[in-house]
């Protein structure tokens, strides 16, 4: 059992350093972390389930405001997205906090293309960030049903 | 708020005193759920008591200046530190801001603001107003230590500055009395003026700090 545990450790410390190397994550995550402890073991997890259903919700308003036939109010669009670059960087999800930056400079440019481009890329984005977090949580779980504790991941 | 309020402890019923310090209410102002839920546990984790509101008129609600009833009941509520984000619907945190220094009754709670813009003009504006500290988002918990060291610190400093005004006063009492006979119930007196002084002399220190 202690193998198993050592070997799904490992598994876990890999995976979350390559989310950091990979940009998915920056060290707001790891502050996010700091906050979790065995009297709220799932506050991270808690967190971010609320940033992902603000995705969609934002997402959906951004959708709406560029779908509009006629002139487009892209103040209207860059509030969505000033609340999910808000939103995104309080998580540490630092790719969508990154394009909302963007996304921000074609609304103030008034850039319709740019706007529909970055729109894509934010919702394939978060989803993405949603299923890595999925499988970093089910390693977690792996992990305490093997009767080990989650190490913690020294990143740098 | 009286000055010693804050400092007084809440001893649970079996009398442990290991609760060396008092917890703060701390109000937290942001329209963005994902901050609301990290600024509360952010606050409940340095050890204060933590109600969260979606906006500046909930948090004008809550602290009964919303004009409806006025500030009733405001004794029971005890907020020491506002803690609001500037960009929201409405009502920003610069106007929330803006109301509660101009409230007699809460214009001492200290009011932090929190913005994910680090805009100086802004800032020096929210300074200017009376504000506290200003945090730059997303907010870590370093931050919110320093902030409520900053506020306990301002606190102690308060209760230290009264009791040593009330100690210089009574020792200049004393040396009047002793110099020229006169009865104990005049220095009494001269004690409760001692203590308004220093109500007024904190209101002056504030207002002096306020425009830069």
């Amino acid at each position: 059992m202690d193998a198993l545990v050592a070997q799904l450790q490992m598994q876990y410390r890999n995976y979350t350093v390559s989310l950091y190397q990979q940009g998915f994550l920056d060290d707001q995550f790891t502050e996010l972390k700091k906050l979790q402890d065995d009297a709220s073991p799932d506050f991270v997890a808690e967190v971010l389930s609320l940033f992902f259903e603000d995705c969609v919700k934002l997402i959906g308003n951004m959708a709406r405001a560029l779908d509009q036939t006629g002139t487009v109010d892209f103040s209207q669009v860059g509030a969505s997205v000033h609340q999910l670059k808000g939103s995104s960087s309080s998580v540490g999800a630092k790719r969508v906090k990154g394009l909302c930056i963007t996304f921000k400079e074609y609304c103030e440019a008034n850039n319709y293309e740019g706007c529909v481009r970055c729109l894509q890329q934010v919702d394939i984005e978060f989803k993405a960030l949603q299923t890595k977090l999925q499988d970093m949580f089910n390693l977690e779980k792996q992990i305490i049903q093997a009767g080990g504790k989650v190490p913690q991941v020294d990143i740098n | 708020m009286a000055v010693g309020e804050v400092m007084r402890m809440d001893i649970p019923a079996g009398g442990d005193l290991s609760v060396t310090s008092p917890e703060l209410h701390v109000l937290a102002v942001d329209d963005s759920i994902v901050d609301r839920k990290v600024i509360e546990r952010l606050l409940r984790i340095s050890a204060c008591k933590v109600t969260t509101v979606e906006s500046g008129a909930m948090a004008l609600q809550y602290l009964g200046l919303d004009g409806d009833k006025g500030a009733s009941g405001l004794k029971d509520l005890k907020v020491n530190l506002i803690v609001t984000d500037y960009s929201m619907p409405g009502l920003t945190g610069y106007d929330l801001l803006k109301k509660i220094k101009e409230s007699s009754v809460f214009r001492e709670i200290p009011v932090v603001i929190m913005s994910s813009e680090n805009i100086l003009p802004r800032i020096e504006q929210c300074l200017r107003e009376g504000a506290e500290d200003f945090l730059l988002k997303p907010v870590k918990l370093a931050d919110v230590k320093r902030i409520k060291e900053l506020i306990m610190r301002n606190e102690a400093e308060d209760c230290k500055t009264l009791s040593h005004s009330n100690k210089r006063k009574l020792a200049e009492d004393i040396d009047d009395t002793a110099s020229s006979s006169s009865s104990s119930s005049s220095s009494s007196s001269l004690e409760d003026s001692s203590v308004k002084d220093f109500r007024s002399s904190k209101r002056m220190k504030s207002e002096l700090s306020s425009p830069l």
